[in-house]
């Protein structure tokens, strides 16, 4: 084909193009993903029964915060990334303030605990499986994030699928949240963080043959 | 250099609201713009190619540019993305082994070569309305308008689903061990 008539062809049957379908296609993937997955905690694994009490205790907006901080920054890093030409270190940034918040309580809880209970503090009692059901639950808006960023254009497709799995892990983890009892910020820190940065490598991992374009 | 940001940027503004005599003149100085740049990094046969498929990939990626960003460095990141993704797949060709490359040159070049491949096995690969469009146009020698018509798209659909399924085809052929 010539160039110039691919350029007929294009530009023949142009439609116009609205100024927030590049977010629609975000939220739908995104949103879409997040309710399946919103159910799916809550019919497979359940709301934690003390969710009411919990709500007036400050490690419960603590994870809250951890969780929801990461993905909106996340989100937004992975926004820019699907645009060519667009920066993403402001919210990276802000990826690494929201961990250094948490990294200090993590620190005051465990200084602040005998010896003898710093490892309970931060096994509590869900450990083994606190990392997989994340990623089990983080699935629906892993997949959804995926959708969206195919048709948008990432052009550094590997960092992108990176920081697009670490956002999916992030929002699954505030999810999963409304299902975990646990409350210690040491164990927030270690396990939680751990299934995100499992979906986040697995983002990086089929990064390369999804967000090819 | 300012001059050419303004005036792409209003075209490109224009096109995205629908406007198709600013999208072709946007399209058209691209053209001369990406020829410039893929004629510095690669060789003839490549950059024509590039420029095509840089402004398909401008066309269906379009929604992703920001107005309230300049357009030129959106527009330079994706040549620049298309023209990594060239080189890597240059790559990959070229670490295939030499006693393989009679066959690949052959491949590389026509719809011929790839008929003598197993046509149906490597079609059935691509999805149905695809491989469709390629047997009627490339294979019973029907026009673009004709294939749009009898599937009820647009001809421009029909052109980028067969452009892409052609490329597949050969990437395919490429990556494949001979039979």
């Amino acid at each position: 084909m010539r160039t110039d008539e691919l350029i007929d062809d294009l530009s023949g049957a142009l439609a116009p193009v609205s100024r927030f379908a590049f977010y629609r296609r975000l939220v739908e993937g995104i949103g879409s993903g997040a309710v399946v997955s919103f159910l799916f905690m809550w019919m497979w694994l359940g709301m934690r029964p003390d969710l009411a009490d919990a709500m007036t205790t400050p490690a419960y907006w603590m994870k809250f915060a951890f969780t929801f901080g990461l993905a909106v920054f996340a989100f937004r890093a992975t926004e820019k990334l699907a645009r060519p030409a667009s920066r993403a270190a402001i919210p990276l940034a802000g990826i690494g303030v929201v961990f250094a918040l948490l990294l200090g309580a993590a620190t005051m809880q465990w200084m602040k605990a005998p010896p003898a209970a710093r490892m309970p503090l931060m096994m509590g009692h869900s450990a083994m499986v606190c990392p997989w059901l994340i990623v089990a639950v983080s699935l629906p808006i892993f997949a959804g994030t995926f959708w969206s960023l195919r048709a948008l254009a990432p052009t550094r497709p590997v960092f992108a699928g990176a920081v697009a799995g670490f956002a999916s892990g992030a929002l699954g983890a505030w999810v999963y949240a409304f299902h975990c009892d646990e409350s210690a910020a040491p164990f927030v820190l270690v396990f939680y963080t751990l299934g995100i940065a499992a979906l986040s490598a697995s983002g990086a991992l089929i990064a390369r043959r999804l967000l090819r374009w | 250099m300012l001059a050419a940001e303004a005036e792409l940027k209003a075209l490109m503004v224009a096109g995205l609201a629908g406007d198709k005599a600013a999208y072709r003149a946007l399209l058209t100085a691209l053209s001369d713009a990406l020829r410039r740049y893929y004629m510095r990094r690669t060789d003839r046969t490549d950059a024509e190619d590039l420029i095509q498929e840089a402004l398909i990939a401008i066309h269906t990626r379009r929604a992703t540019y920001d107005a309230t960003q300049p357009f030129t460095p959106w527009l330079y990141a994706i040549a620049r993305y298309k023209l990594l993704d060239h080189l890597r797949r240059a790559r990959v060709r070229a670490a295939i082994p030499l006693d393989e490359a009679g066959e690949l040159f052959a491949e590389d070049e026509s719809e011929a070569a790839i008929a003598r491949r197993d046509l149906e096995v490597l079609l059935a690969a691509l999805p149905e309305t695809t491989q469709t469009l390629i047997r009627q146009v490339k294979l019973e020698g029907l026009t673009m308008q004709e294939a749009a018509s009898r599937a009820g798209r647009s001809e421009i659909a029909v052109r980028v689903g067969i452009h892409r399924g052609l490329k597949t085809l050969a990437e395919r052929l490429r990556g494949k061990a001979p039979p």
